[in-house]
């Protein structure tokens, strides 16, 4: 029988092309390289600390994102302490703030539909969220998110009817902001941990609605 | 812009409050955010200068001030901030679609006009 995938024993039907960088490095690619080297040689930072700080960055993923978004959807008072103060209430799950960043959570309701974006860069609620999608730090989804968010959101599959509010929050210097979509009809009998499985990145930035059917499968 | 004629806080009397303690402005005060271009780092966007909203609350706590700390020199200067809200139509004199969307966002008090 014809194999249909790849085996590792040798037996590839065609070369894959050598992994390597190619491409000539962009001027701001060389800009921190150089700064960064410096850096180490003038012994201000060591190597080992870039490593680490990667590695706070590498720990964040949007699971932590979706454990607190269920744990609202389950747990009134938390919800009631997360919405009063977004950083505190993530900080009782172990999460850190390790940019010393404050966290606004926006609440979804039947009357306003929250997105958020950063238009000068790309402030991210990274401690919850790990780094953000490409296309959250280049200019079309920056500059259209407040100026035509519906249909930005239409182009992300999320049609916002007309009677509900489409909020934008622009994050500019030191608040981040962290959406709490609504939690899907027909869940009520589920787990946090099943909530949790519901609850993509898309619906924490805002550009998708948490649905029973599009998020992770099993736990 | 500072208030002085606010008053201290309850039980407090006689209590004189240094510039910036307290925050200027409160929830559900008209505000426009200034047009201005100064040289340097700044974190207020270009598209909202000029325009009108509305105090929604004061972000707590104060926040270093980014305008300086862009540039090594924070020193524990602390600024109150102000989550703004600005409707869609203020922006956008052409805006498309339902009216009802708006604008949130931080902005710090040196930026902020009493309307």
């Amino acid at each position: 029988m014809r194999r249909r995938q790849h085996g590792h024993d040798g037996t590839h039907e065609h070369a894959h092309p050598e992994i390597s960088e190619s491409e000539r490095l962009g001027y701001f690619e060389i800009m921190e390289t150089a700064v960064r080297e410096l850096l180490i040689e003038k012994r201000l930072i060591g190597a080992d600390e870039i490593r680490r700080q990667i590695e706070v960055l590498d720990s964040r993923t949007p699971a932590l994102g979706a454990k607190v978004v269920a744990r609202a959807w389950a747990d009134p008072d938390f919800r009631a302490r997360l919405l009063a103060n977004g950083r505190s209430a993530c900080e009782e799950l172990g999460i850190s703030f390790y940019d010393d960043t404050s966290l606004i959570v926006l609440e979804n309701t039947e009357k306003v539909h929250n997105l958020i974006v950063c238009t000068l860069c790309s402030c991210y609620p990274r401690p919850v969220l790990g780094l953000p999608p490409d296309w959250y730090k280049l200019k079309p989804y920056r500059a259209r998110a407040v100026s035509e968010p519906r249909s930005v959101l239409a182009e992300f599959g999320t049609v916002i009817p007309d009677e509900v509010e489409v909020r934008v929050s622009d994050s500019t210097a030191m608040v981040r902001y962290l959406v709490l979509p609504r939690r899907p009809e027909g869940t009520e009998d589920y787990s946090e941990q099943q909530l949790a499985a519901l609850v993509t990145r898309d619906t924490m930035i805002g550009v998708a609605l948490a649905a029973i059917g599009t998020g992770r499968t099993g736990l | 812009m500072h208030d002085s004629s606010r008053e201290a806080p309850d039980g407090q009397v006689g209590i004189v409050l240094a510039w910036g303690e307290v925050p200027v402005f409160r929830p559900g005060d008209p505000v426009r955010i200034l047009t201005r271009y100064p040289v340097g780092h700044y974190r207020v966007p270009i598209y909202l200068r000029g325009k009108r909203g509305m105090v929604e609350a004061v972000v707590e706590p104060a926040g270093i001030d980014n305008e300086e700390e862009g540039y090594g020199r924070n020193a524990g200067i602390k600024l109150h901030y102000y989550r703004i809200a600005i409707p869609m139509t203020e922006i956008w004199s052409d805006y498309q679609g339902s009216h009802r969307g708006g604008l949130r966002v931080e902005v710090c008090e040196t930026w902020l006009e009493r309307i």
